[in-house]
């Protein structure tokens, strides 16, 4: 088993397992915790496979940024008394139908493709990205950084705890 | 070098777990979480294709990808809070009163 | 001799070695500076500080508080979160020192030379906040959360001019890798970038040291752990080896922004001279030394000013630094396109 073989299995082990937690535990906290693990996982496989600028963006945007704002959205929404066990066994076969068609038409159609591959580029990705930010996709660029700037605002406007209304607490 | 298909499958259990995540918790935050596992394994899925394809478009993708994850996140957090200020409660099936 | 010689050759090894390097230097540095805080302390308020411990003025002060820490009982509060109480000190230290992995200690010595360098800086130092969000929650107490949620709010802020701050730098040398930027700034020490552009990488390196400030918690920005109002912040239910676990992250912080504020600004290992002295040898002595400086300022700021208050903390990072660094981008930008 070469080098890089043992890395991989130790990123999707890593990945696979933090997700199964996000999902499954029942302590809100601990889910969100392992959520850090999964995007560490994601981008340790994205260096990987050679994409060693968004491997640091994964780490900046969902460690650093997303993570964040999901620990706060949990720390400020849950009563730290109640113990949460609700999972929804309602739905669970119904749901378990559902997931196993999906997830098995995924599978097939990944593992019975026959993916023509071309021989992969070694080296820096960063310039080749520059470039297509400032020529062919300039213009998805400049609805993006829109698209931030509405959402910054509009949060804001949001989760503002306006005075005087009923909502306080 | 690891063929593609692991990594595909790799994707496909991902977004599996994070479909799971929305069918079957109530909890709202950790159905965003899961919808944030299901964007990862998309994109995981999409910088395969670019590194097989020695073709760097994919990871635009990408990129936009995450923008769209962080305006969603802060937006859905952001609607997240204030509801829990309104009903004190963040369960998707408690919070019903558009239902007719 | 040649066993070892093969040992070394084996690349696993090699990077092992090369990944352990840096905390040669964290470790004495750390029982250092703690001591040096002290007397720095002691004499800006005319004390004298630490005085007993070892011979000469106390120097052996950090050892004894080390060992101090380690026989300590690590106590874990009954009504935590174990598990997550447990890892929290890890994370943190592991954000700060995956930190060095891109420092450019000399011409010859850097973790790994990736060419994202300065960017993946800028993101593994957002993995202490997870891990001290992590040490907070779980220590089921409130000082620590309010001090965690100060600290998170104040990073994750003042993260974003610090960034564009650098960003001015990056522009200049049109590269992401820290040895490029060190290396553009070669020759005597007016090449360096802190006079370059003047005066807009100079307001870019006040910005970027000032964000660095509230990035490791530093007084005026310490209110995560202010003293008086909050016990001890974040890692007020630590102790023994879980809180020097914390102390030992916050000063290897602390010289992680430093290195990078030098080998942004104040050319990284070159001799201010020219090639006076210079070599990769010289190469640590200069960079450890300028680095060794900016701790002391950090020191004199921290020992010399009051603490903010919540609200002006936000006030300055986002209505004066970020309108600031962003104007500084643009004149940075207009100031090569003319220059071409």
């Amino acid at each position: 088993m070469d080098f890089v073989d043992i890395i991989f299995v130790v990123f999707a082990l890593i990945v696979v397992v933090s997700a199964f937690i996000v999902v499954f535990s029942r302590s809100i906290i601990r889910s969100a915790f392992s959520l850090l693990f999964t995007f560490f996982g994601v981008a340790g496989l994205y260096v990987l496979l050679n994409a060693d600028f968004l491997a640091v963006t994964q780490v900046l945007i969902y460690v650093g940024g997303i993570l964040i704002l999901i620990l706060f959205g949990v720390m400020l929404t849950t009563n730290v008394v109640s113990v949460e066990i609700k999972t929804g066994t309602l739905q669970t076969v119904p749901a378990a139908v559902i997931v196993a068609v999906l997830s098995g038409t995924i599978a097939g159609i990944f593992w019975f493709t026959e993916w023509h591959t071309a021989p992969a580029r070694e080296g820096p990705t960063t310039k080749a990205l520059g470039t297509l930010f400032m020529t062919d996709y300039l213009l998805p660029f400049e609805i993006a950084s829109i698209l931030l700037l509405v959402a910054l605002i509009g949060a804001a406007m949001i989760a503002r705890h306006e005075r005087g209304t009923e909502g306080g607490r | 070098m690891i063929p593609l298909d692991y990594y595909l499958i790799l994707s496909a259990l991902l977004f599996t777990f994070g479909v799971i995540g929305v069918v079957i918790r109530r909890n709202v935050i950790i159905v965003f979480m899961s919808i944030e596992l299901m964007l990862n394994s998309v994109n995981l899925t999409l910088v395969g294709y670019s590194a097989y394809l020695g073709d760097p478009t994919g990871q635009m993708l990408v990129f936009f990808v995450i923008a769209v994850a962080a305006a969603e996140a802060a937006v859905g957090l952001g609607i997240v809070i204030a509801l829990f200020r309104l009903r004190r409660t963040v369960n998707v099936d408690e919070i019903n009163i558009l239902k007719w | 001799m040649e066993s070892i010689q093969a040992i070394l050759n084996n690349p696993y090894v090699f990077a092992a070695l090369m990944a352990l390097a840096p905390l040669l230097w964290i470790l004495p540095y750390a029982l250092f500076a703690i001591w040096f805080e002290r007397k720095v302390s002691a004499h800006m308020q005319d004390r004298l500080g630490p005085m007993r411990t070892g011979g000469w003025h106390g120097w052996s002060q950090s050892i004894a508080d080390l060992v101090k820490l380690l026989l300590k009982e690590d106590l874990i509060p009954a009504k935590s979160k174990h598990g997550l109480f447990m890892l929290a000190p890890y994370v943190v230290f592991v954000g700060s020192y995956a930190a060095y992995a891109v420092i450019p200690f000399t011409s010859a010595y850097v973790g790994s030379e990736i060419n994202v360098g300065i960017f993946y800086f800028v993101a593994v130092s957002s993995l202490v906040v997870v891990g001290i969000l992590m040490g907070a929650w779980s220590s089921n107490n409130k000082w620590s959360l309010f001090g965690a949620m100060r600290s998170a709010a104040q990073i994750v802020s003042y993260e974003i001019p610090g960034t564009l701050a650098i960003l001015a730098v990056v522009m200049v040398v049109g590269s992401l890798s820290l040895q490029d930027i060190v290396r553009a700034q070669e020759g005597w020490f007016w090449n360096w970038f802190v006079f370059g552009k003047f005066p807009f990488l100079f307001i870019a390196f006040l910005i970027y040291f000032l964000c660095s400030l509230a990035e490791v918690n530093r007084t005026p920005f310490d209110i995560p752990e202010a003293e008086s109002e909050l016990v001890a912040g974040y890692h007020t239910e630590y102790s023994g080896m879980r809180f020097a676990m914390f102390y030992l992250a916050e000063y290897a912080n602390m010289f992680a922004v430093s290195a990078v504020a030098v080998t942004l600004f104040f050319g990284g290992w070159q001799s201010p001279f020219g090639t006076f002295l210079s070599g990769p040898a010289w190469g640590v002595f200069w960079f450890l030394s300028k680095g060794m400086g900016f701790i002391f300022l950090q020191m004199w700021l921290r020992w010399t000013l009051p603490r903010l208050r919540v609200d002006q903390l936000m006030y300055v990072n986002w209505k004066v630094l970020m309108p600031f660094a962003f104007v500084n981008i643009i004149f940075v930008g207009l100031w090569m396109m003319i220059a071409q």
